[in-house]
């Protein structure tokens, strides 16, 4: 083992080691706010060992034999430290520090045990998804993979007491697995093409795999599960859910973000299928403006973000499909930390006023002047406003896009480029400074929730300014890549103009949002109704899998069952006439035996 | 001089009458009777065989047929009464407690 493995192991240790601790110690776990306090000192530390990777830039692979067999290992376990790992590191250890402190305060009035059980969760969140950065392999990616995907669902459903929060659960669990299913058919089938499971001996070997577009589609269909691509997108919205600090570390910052990393570590293999590439950019730049419309109208407001992430989702995937997957890394890791900033914020206004609902809020602002300004942060960072982060990202990945000649794809993305300053503007006009609706008096979040919001505002401000600069030091993320000049003025202008729009419509008055419904009749009556997709998906439900089961129970009941059944009725017959057989008397049994001794003398006389 | 096979066609004669009252007699004395006259039959075989064939053996396990046959029948005799004390009878038609 090289000593320098023993950072990174470290990292993926610590929240094991509060998992298994937390777990196995119920009364540790009962005791709630303990239990949150272990996991939040593992985190701190597992996020100071992630810093010291990064700063250190540490490059590293270890693998040791998990499966031997003759002719070499079916399979290895081990960690790939490299620039995407690195910085996968730090967003997953930062962010989940900073939700597990926040927690502490937004789940205040929870039973200690299930506070308890929450950080339980949550511990083994970090190491799955630490374990997913780390893999050096896809099977091992397949099987961490599967964990956040467990670990989403026990989260989603925590409140699981709600018939909303368990069916979400499961409906992200399942959709989920959809795609998952072609995951492993994928990887299966890699490995039986190449023999092995690692990605550095993938890349060597897979020129002269046959069949490779098929492969890499159903390694696609993963992803298009994992991170909500159109038309497994639906799960993420019901995964609101679960409670918001939830809802951004697993469904904004990281696990969703899974499907990504996975395509951009696997860039070298979707490069050598350009077919391949082409869908998921069509997808992905697809995927990000249906979400935009949907996000437009919506009132729920963690619905929004969501819809907004499925919508950035979207983006990162058009990024790798153009094959500028650096751009689509580099707004995985800033979006992370301003979408997360989005969430919490959001949670902090919903801890305040009891709602979801943005048109039960409204004047916000000067009551809770902090979460104001971070959320309209987060805001200006996702709109795509200089110089915060998102800005930068986002430039990245419509050059890269226009790079790839996908003209289509392009405008898709530059028209959901104006969609998202729209949506997010709406919200902020609406929640924060519109006519204050009466119902208890909102007040601000305690520090414990503030401080994280404040850390992510200043990081998504101090991460802009250094892409500003140039590139991420020490992460070797390439900020920028080679775009028109065209391009920061037009990203801008759409950012302004989803602005304006805004403005006119929900702050000034100007345009009345009822009547641009009117107008866009049935692209509103669509997006309000999801496109039909969630009812389309209940009634394939109904009509396919259920008249599929009925059939199934049918020919058990009837066909199978049935012909048990008449067998049985045979035998019981059959005994029923045996029966009369046995009189009883004595007598009709020494007849018989007679009888018999009778026949074996004459057969033994005719046959002698 | 009298054969061998007119002893054992008598016995064979008795042996058949005696299992012709086993199955048709209602009475479980009357079955008794029948299971006598079998037994009988037997006897006569053995002391044929011992005769013609000049060896003692069938004598003496006459003798014991004869010794059991006696203990037999008590035993059988206490069965009947026994029967009759529950059932007040002992017609063996109604003696069907073990029909299936």
């Amino acid at each position: 083992m090289a000593p320098s493995i023993g950072l990174p192991l470290a990292v993926l240790a610590l929240p094991f080691i509060a998992f298994v601790l937390l777990a196995v110690a119920a009364p540790l776990r009962r005791a709630g706010r303990a239990a949150g306090l272990v996991s939040i000192l593992t985190m701190a530390l597992a996020f100071a060992a992630a810093l010291t990777v990064w700063a250190r830039g540490l490059v590293v692979e270890a693998t040791w034999t998990w499966i031997p067999a003759d002719g070499g290992p079916i399979a290895s376990v081990g960690l790939m430290v490299d620039s995407l790992s690195q910085a996968m590191l730090v967003l997953v250890t930062l962010v989940s520090l900073l939700v597990q402190i926040y927690s502490l305060a937004y789940l205040h009035d929870e039973p200690p045990a299930s506070l308890g059980r929450y950080y339980t969760y949550q511990s083994l969140f970090a190491f799955s998804m630490l374990g997913l950065v780390l893999a050096p392999g896809f099977l091992q990616m397949f099987i961490f993979w599967e964990l956040v995907g467990l670990c989403s669902y026990l989260l989603i459903g925590y409140w699981y007491e709600r018939p909303a929060a368990a069916r979400a659960a499961v409906k992200a669990f399942w959709i989920t697995k959809l795609g998952d299913v072609g995951f492993i058919i994928g990887i299966v089938l890699l490995w039986s093409a190449t023999g092995t499971f690692e990605f550095t001996e993938l890349f060597d070997k897979a020129q002269s795999v046959s069949g490779l577009p098929l492969i890499m589609f159903l390694i696609y269909l993963g992803a298009v599960g994992k991170s909500a691509q159109f038309p497994l997108h639906v799960w993420l919205p019901d995964a609101m859910e679960g409670p918001t600090p939830v809802s951004a570390l697993i469904h904004a910052a990281t696990m969703v973000t899974a499907g990504v990393f996975m395509v951009t570590r696997a860039e070298p293999l979707f490069a050598l299928v350009p077919e391949v590439l082409t869908l998921i950019a069509w997808v992905g730049a697809f995927t990000a403006l249906l979400a935009a419309t949907m996000a437009c109208v919506e009132g729920d407001i963690k619905r929004v973000l969501a819809y907004s992430t499925v919508s950035q989702l979207g983006y990162m995937m058009a990024a790798a499909g153009a094959g500028a997957a650096q751009a689509g890394f580099l707004h995985l890791l800033t979006h992370g930390l301003f979408k997360a900033l989005l969430f919490l914020a959001a949670g902090a206004v919903i801890h305040a006023v009891g709602t979801n609902d943005v048109f039960r809020m409204g004047g916000l602002f000067r009551a809770m002047p902090h979460t104001g300004i971070v959320f309209i942060v987060g805001t200006l960072a996702l709109a795509g406003v200089p110089p915060l982060a998102g800005f930068f990202s986002k430039e990245a990945v419509l050059g890269g896009v226009w790079e790839a000649h996908l003209t289509g794809p392009f405008l898709m993305l530059a028209l959901t480029a104006l969609l998202t300053a729209f949506y997010m503007f709406r919200v902020v006009f609406i929640a924060f400074f519109g006519r204050a609706h009466a119902g208890g008096h909102p007040h601000e979040a305690p520090w414990l929730m503030r401080g994280p919001l404040w850390i992510l505002a200043l990081l998504t401000v101090l991460v802009g300014l250094r892409l500003a600069a140039g590139g991420l030091a020490g992460g070797g993320v390439e900020g920028h890549e080679e775009a028109p000049g065209w391009l920061a003025p037009l990203s801008v202008g759409l950012a302004l103009a989803g602005f304006l729009l805004a403005w006119a419509m929900y702050q000034r008055g100007v345009i009345e949002s009822a009547r641009v419904a009117t107008a866009l009749g049935p692209l509103d009556f669509m997006a309000r109704r999801r496109y039909g997709l969630d009812t389309l998906y209940a009634g394939l439900y109904r009509g396919i899998m259920l008249g599929f089961s009925r059939l199934i129970g049918w020919i058990d009941r009837y066909l199978v069952d049935g012909l048990l059944n008449v067998l049985s009725a045979l035998t019981l017959r059959a005994g029923a006439r045996l029966r009369g057989i046995q009189s009883g008397k004595a007598q009709d049994y020494v007849y018989g035996v007679a009888f018999g001794v009778l026949l074996l003398i004459v057969w033994a006389q005719l046959w002698r | 001089m009298i054969g061998l096979s007119a002893y054992l066609t008598l016995a064979a004669l008795v042996f058949s009458i005696g299992l012709f009252g086993v199955l048709t007699r209602r009475n479980a004395v009357g079955i008794l009777l029948g299971i006598e006259l079998m037994l009988n039959a037997v006897n006569i075989n053995l002391v044929a065989f011992a005769r013609f064939s000049g060896n003692v053996t069938g004598l003496v396990f006459t003798l014991f047929t004869i010794a059991i046959t006696v203990a037999e029948v008590a035993v059988g005799l206490a069965i009947v009464i026994a029967i009759f004390r529950v059932r007040r009878t002992v017609e063996a038609d109604r003696l069907d407690l073990l029909r299936g």
